[in-house]
């Protein structure tokens, strides 16, 4: 059947949007939301200083940081409550597994790294218009400028560059999964904590120009292998059908279920199915749904944890949801549940609201985790 | 297909309505190739302003707004999907309770016009089998890069608003409201006859509008 024919029994519209665009658009300004304000900062307070608490804890990583082998565990420890700012970098470097404990090593593993990610840009990056590759190109190209779009850092051409490359050599290299929308996100909160290793200020309006072009290498291919450590713990969110995500929301159905039943009755009694919240929540990994600065502090303890990525957000996607069960409560119909549930004012959190979350998130994981039977109905 | 010269809805029946009782309640998924502006569609359509820079849609997002029309109240659930392929199996669970489906395609972007059979095709084989189906050719404003000629679509509405007004009519129309008030007398051509014979292979509620 021909379109022509398909589209008889059709009303076909031809939106003229133009007009609407010149009338509507321009008095209005994208709304200035501290987005990642402070983002790098260990403390919301506002209070530029560091606290007497934050300048120990900042001694305890650079003691442990210091040593010629690091011991892995008690960085871990030490991680699991947050990173302050300035050893961030190197210490997801170290708990990804990215770099290894043995300092010694360390550069020349950074350099033989960084050498081979641009080996990959060489021999494959060129492919991108071809056939087999087009259509990954091109999704990816679609999707870099609308990646946090209200953040002048990521509107600057060579950091567009950047992430196409990473995103496009990671692609080809999955074939299992290719490129899934939604994988753009997971590279900014390793290429904004990389780019802290070579600035002091606010990261937000950076102009990537002002740093050495070896710099920024360095930033590009850590990104990348650091983002390809996190994909390996959970390709199968991404593969035919995501049945990493199905499995995924199907337990935190049942792990609410076990642990805020009016919750999960109220959602049942409205037809809410947590599919069509939670999917995106296992896609992007909460990322959408909180600020940045918050999801970096999230990421020190999922590197902190065992299966952070693949595992224990799940229980923190469980504290999330239970967060909200007031909010949950009040609302009476399914459009009110689904609005909030797709919007939850998260704006203004910061270290202290991601901290009690991570707390509740680690309680439940120590009830339920090594039960399964106690969450299972 | 007929080119039809575009009008505007007048818009003072359909206004913003905070109150939470309905006449109607339609479902309408919207669905097309990834960045042809479905979500820029439903949030012009929710808050009347255009914002070019959206993020990527992951899975389905959802939108409400509640019309008056005629003196009723329509309140449209508004399901927005993300484009890409890999997220079909996520999508299609939203075809099934749909009144109505638009199918948005980039007129810049001669592919995602040519991929609308598919969509089409999509609603066809997962939705329900009365779904009404609207076209929309979206980015109009960068005529200078078309690539999708006018004649190739039909022009009904000007803007997003009477795209979704529209959409209202008609399903309230096919739930037995006849939609004879000031309005559509003064759009005649929202029902042009066709030369088209209608062939008896079209289901008896899909009237052709083109």
């Amino acid at each position: 059947m021909s379109l022509s024919e398909m589209v008889f029994n059709t009303i076909c519209l031809f939106l003229e949007r133009a007009a609407l665009h010149r009338q509507r658009s321009l008095p209005h300004r994208p709304p200035v939301i501290p987005l990642v304000a402070r983002f790098g900062d260990q403390n919301t307070s506002g209070t530029p200083a560091m606290t007497e608490r934050e300048a120990s804890r900042l001694d305890k990583f650079r003691q442990i940081l210091a040593g010629p082998n690091t011991d892995l565990e008690e960085l871990r420890k030490l991680s699991w409550s947050g990173i302050p700012r300035q050893v961030r970098p190197i210490t997801w470097k170290l708990l990804s597994g990215y770099l290894p404990p043995n300092a010694e090593r360390r550069e020349n593993v950074l350099q033989r790294k960084r050498r081979e990610y641009f080996g990959f840009i060489q021999q494959y990056y060129d492919s991108r218009n071809d056939e087999h590759h087009q259509d990954t190109y091109r999704q990816i190209h679609i999707d870099i400028p609308r990646t946090n779009p209200l953040i002048p850092l990521f509107q600057q051409a060579s950091v567009q560059e950047i992430f196409e490359r990473i995103l496009f050599i990671w692609a080809i290299r999955h074939p299992a999964s290719g490129y899934v929308q939604g994988i753009n996100d997971l590279v900014t909160p390793f290429f904004v904590v990389f780019v802290f290793e070579y600035i002091e200020e606010e990261v937000e309006n950076f102009d990537v120009s002002s740093l050495e072009e070896e710099a920024l290498r360095n930033i590009e291919a850590d990104s990348f292998w650091c983002m390809s450590k996190l994909l390996d713990g959970i390709q199968d969110n991404y593969t035919f059908a995501q049945p990493g995500i199905q499995r995924k929301v199907k337990a935190l159905e049942e792990l609410v279920s076990r642990i805020d039943d009016s919750v999960h009755r109220h959602m049942h009694q409205y037809e809410v199915e947590y599919l069509q919240f939670a999917f995106r929540w296992m896609n992007n990994l909460l990322m959408r749904e909180l600020p940045l600065r918050c999801t970096i502090r999230l990421w020190d303890t999922y590197q902190a944890e065992p299966e952070g990525f693949s595992h224990f957000h799940l229980y923190v996607c469980a504290a999330f949801l239970v967060r909200w069960r007031k909010e949950i409560l009040e609302e009476k119909d399914f459009q009110g549940l689904m609005i909030l549930l797709q919007n939850l004012p998260t704006m203004h959190w910061g270290n202290e609201e991601v901290s009690v979350l991570l707390a509740e998130a680690y309680r439940l994981k120590f009830a339920f985790a090594d039960a399964p039977n106690h969450y299972k109905r | 297909m007929y080119f039809v010269e575009h009008f505007s809805f007048t818009m003072q029946s359909a206004e913003l309505e905070i109150e939470d009782s309905f006449d109607f309640l339609f479902k309408i998924i919207l669905v097309g190739d990834s960045n042809v502006g479905k979500t820029c569609v439903v949030h012009s359509f929710k808050s009347g302003i255009f914002i070019e820079k959206q993020q990527n849609t992951i899975g389905v997002d959802f939108t409400v707004r509640t019309l008056k029309i005629d003196g009723k109240k329509i309140k449209l659930q508004v399901w927005d999907t993300a484009g890409q392929e890999r997220f079909r199996t996520i999508t299609q669970s939203y075809y099934r309770s749909a009144h109505g489906a638009m199918v948005a395609y980039d007129i810049t972007r001669r592919s995602t016009f040519e991929s609308v059979s598919q969509w089409i095709r999509e609603v066809e084989q997962y939705g329900a089998a009365s779904v009404l189906l609207i076209l929309i050719g979206n980015k109009s404003d960068l005529h200078a890069n078309r690539q999708v000629l006018f004649e190739d679509a039909c022009t009904l509405a000007q803007n997003v608003e009477a795209a979704f007004v529209l959409m209202a009519r008609e399903l309230m129309a096919r739930n037995g409201m006849t939609a004879i008030d000031e309005i559509s007398l003064e759009a005649p051509s929202l029902t042009l006859n066709s030369s088209h014979p209608v062939r008896d292979t079209l289901a008896p509620d899909k009237n052709c509008r083109c």
